[in-house]
């Protein structure tokens, strides 16, 4: 349950934000479900609270405010922005029953694509400074590094696309990657495909396997197994390239430790280059804040998991000692959210969280 | 005394009945056809005949002791199933698999990376997520998201699953087969790697339910009769 001692919590942050030169906005509890549910794809329904409107259709509880702070941002056409807002979120628990349902979030968010690495360091040092009263222990990732590295990986574009659209689900790419490396044997029922390709055509074997039923056309069907039988004349992605791809996943050591690695592997693939530039210019911008990026700790791979936007910078402040506990606060880059929602305008973008929850259980 | 709580009509019921009694309990309805009362002889047991469907729920709530009910009814009712109720005995009957099945046409489509492809395809395609027509909600969407499948949706089909696809309100369905007839009349054909539970009636214990001291011995009395 929310406190008072929470909301008292949650406001003081607020001010913070508000003094940092933040506008308040407010955003709507009640969300369309359509917009998440393209974002998130299903998944969503095991984390957000589905309801019905009958008049507007499914709506969910708000389970965060950076789809609609970004919605609003995109919708007003405005360009620079900085906000703040405070508020309850619903979160399904389908898994801990100890977990809260509903809790605050107190954030911070901005718009502003003249200087990514300052953005970055700004808000980090915002949150890290609102956390100053509490022991926390900051970590901090870069998703940028490992979509850098995947589009550079010398194969086809749509095996890069298949990896980028899998890069938030750690299990699915790494499948990908076997699969592209050779690692995982090729399923007998595609060979099996794939040699009758070889002999008759697509569209003879389509029409033999059935009546076409279904919103799924005879020419969707043979456009995938044309690709199919393009993918399996391609050579495996090398093994030097697959072993970078490795490294980055296992990359965690501080933040400024990590560029002669990176530099390193960017030898063999130089995509890396743009994104660890942008690192180094981060590090510098968090130790211009007074932050330390030779104890920071960092793992470009940090924040992968399903229901997550970010594409760049991540951090997340957790209670030491405290495993118990979900993170502190919580924050990073989204700059490719921001096109989905613009329906393809973006904004380079960039925020964090706070749960005041927490704080009131931290002695 | 113990509540078990058993299916209150059809093949499930006398099924049940037989299963009980091949141990040595003699299960049976009292009272006229339509009343849902029942006895157990040979043990002191109270009898609760109710839907198959709500035995989930009764288990979890801690009303009946013991059931009997489709796995699969379990797995779809109760978050974190094991934690609130114990497996004590598949009892081999009620056999019906919950799979994952597209239209035969669907050269193209035989594991779940194709599925995965193929979603991706559609979506860029139509414009909207890959349709998956089923009344099994929770378990389908578990099974996609462990396997690293996106853009589908769930669409409810209530009854009739296997025609969603003909009548362009699904691409795809998820649903219980016992035999495959259906599919086949419907034109669809299984994932390799799509069955998503291999559902058979099944005997649960309540963890969440109070049990006595002599409730616990009758409890023992009976797994050794049962010997489960």
């Amino acid at each position: 349950m929310i406190r008072t001692a929470d909301r008292q919590r949650a406001a003081a942050l607020l001010q913070g934000f508000l003094d940092a030169g933040a506008t308040l906005v407010e955003t709507e509890i009640l969300q369309p479900a359509g917009t998440l549910l393209d974002l998130y794809g299903e998944d969503i329904r095991a984390r957000a609270f589905t309801t019905h409107d009958p008049l507007t259709g499914e709506a969910m509880l708000r389970p965060d405010f950076t789809v609609p702070v970004v919605q609003a941002h995109m919708n007003n056409g405005a360009d620079v922005a900085r906000y703040c807002y405070a508020g309850e979120v619903f979160r399904r628990q389908e898994v801990d029953e100890g977990r809260p349902r509903e809790y605050l979030q107190v954030g911070f968010e901005v718009f502003d694509g003249t200087d990514p690495a300052a953005a970055d360091a700004e808000v980090f040092d915002l949150i890290a400074t609102a956390l100053a009263p509490w022991s926390t222990h900051p970590v901090t990732g870069d998703l940028g590094i490992l979509t850098a590295a995947v589009d550079g990986l010398t194969t086809s574009e749509p095996r890069r696309a298949a990896l980028r659209r899998h890069i938030w689900r750690p299990s699915r790419f790494r499948r990908l990657m076997d699969r592209f490396t050779g690692k995982a044997a090729v399923p007998a029922t595609r060979t099996a495909l794939l040699a009758q390709v070889a002999e008759t055509s697509v569209e003879a074997l389509i029409d033999a396997a059935g009546p076409a039923v279904g919103l799924r056309s005879a020419d969707e069907i043979a456009a995938r197994v044309r690709a199919l039988t393009e993918d399996a004349a391609l050579p495996p992605v090398s093994h030097t390239e697959a072993e970078v791809i490795g490294m980055l996943l296992a990359l965690d050591c501080p933040m400024a430790q990590a560029i002669s690695p990176l530099r390193d592997m960017a030898v063999d693939l130089p995509s890396l280059i743009p994104a660890i530039d942008r690192l180094e210019a981060r590090a510098a911008a968090l130790a211009r804040r007074g932050h330390t990026p030779d104890t920071l700790p960092f793992a470009p791979a940090r924040g992968r998991t399903a229901m997550e936007y970010y594409d760049g910078f991540t951090f997340t402040f957790t209670a030491p000692g405290r495993l118990d506990l979900a993170p502190l606060a919580t924050g990073g880059r989204y700059d490719a959210l921001t096109s989905v929602l613009g329906r393809g305008r973006g904004v380079p973008a960039v925020g964090g969280v706070i749960r005041p929850g927490l704080l009131g259980d931290l002695a | 005394m113990i509540r078990l709580g058993v299916p209150s009509k059809g093949r499930l019921m006398e099924k049940t009945f037989d299963w009980f009694g091949k141990h040595g309990l003699t299960l049976s309805r009292t009272g006229s056809d339509r009343e849902y009362a029942g006895r157990v002889d040979g043990a002191d047991i109270a009898l609760v005949l109710l839907s198959a469907g709500e035995v989930p729920r009764e288990l979890a709530e801690g009303r009946l002791h013991l059931g009997v009910t489709g796995s699969d009814l379990v797995r779809e009712k109760l978050t974190r199933w094991n934690s609130k109720v114990e497996t004590l005995a598949r009892m081999d009957f009620g056999h019906a698999d919950l799979i994952l099945a597209v239209p035969k046409v669907w050269i193209d489509v035989d594991t779940l990376d194709d599925l995965d492809a193929a979603a991706a395809q559609f979506r860029a395609r139509h414009g909207h997520r890959l349709r998956i027509a089923t009344k099994y909600h929770r378990q389908v969407r578990e099974f996609l998201q462990d396997n690293g499948v996106a853009d589908y949706q769930l669409v409810d089909s209530q009854g009739a699953t296997e025609g969603t696809v003909l009548n362009h309100t699904a691409e795809m369905i998820a649903d219980i087969t016992s035999t495959g007839e259906t599919l086949r009349a419907n034109h669809l054909k299984v994932l390799s790697d799509g069955m998503i539970h291999a559902s058979q009636a099944t005997l649960f214990r309540s963890r969440t339910a109070k049990w006595t001291k002599s409730q616990k011995t009758d409890l023992d009395d009976l797994r050794l009769r049962l010997g489960v």
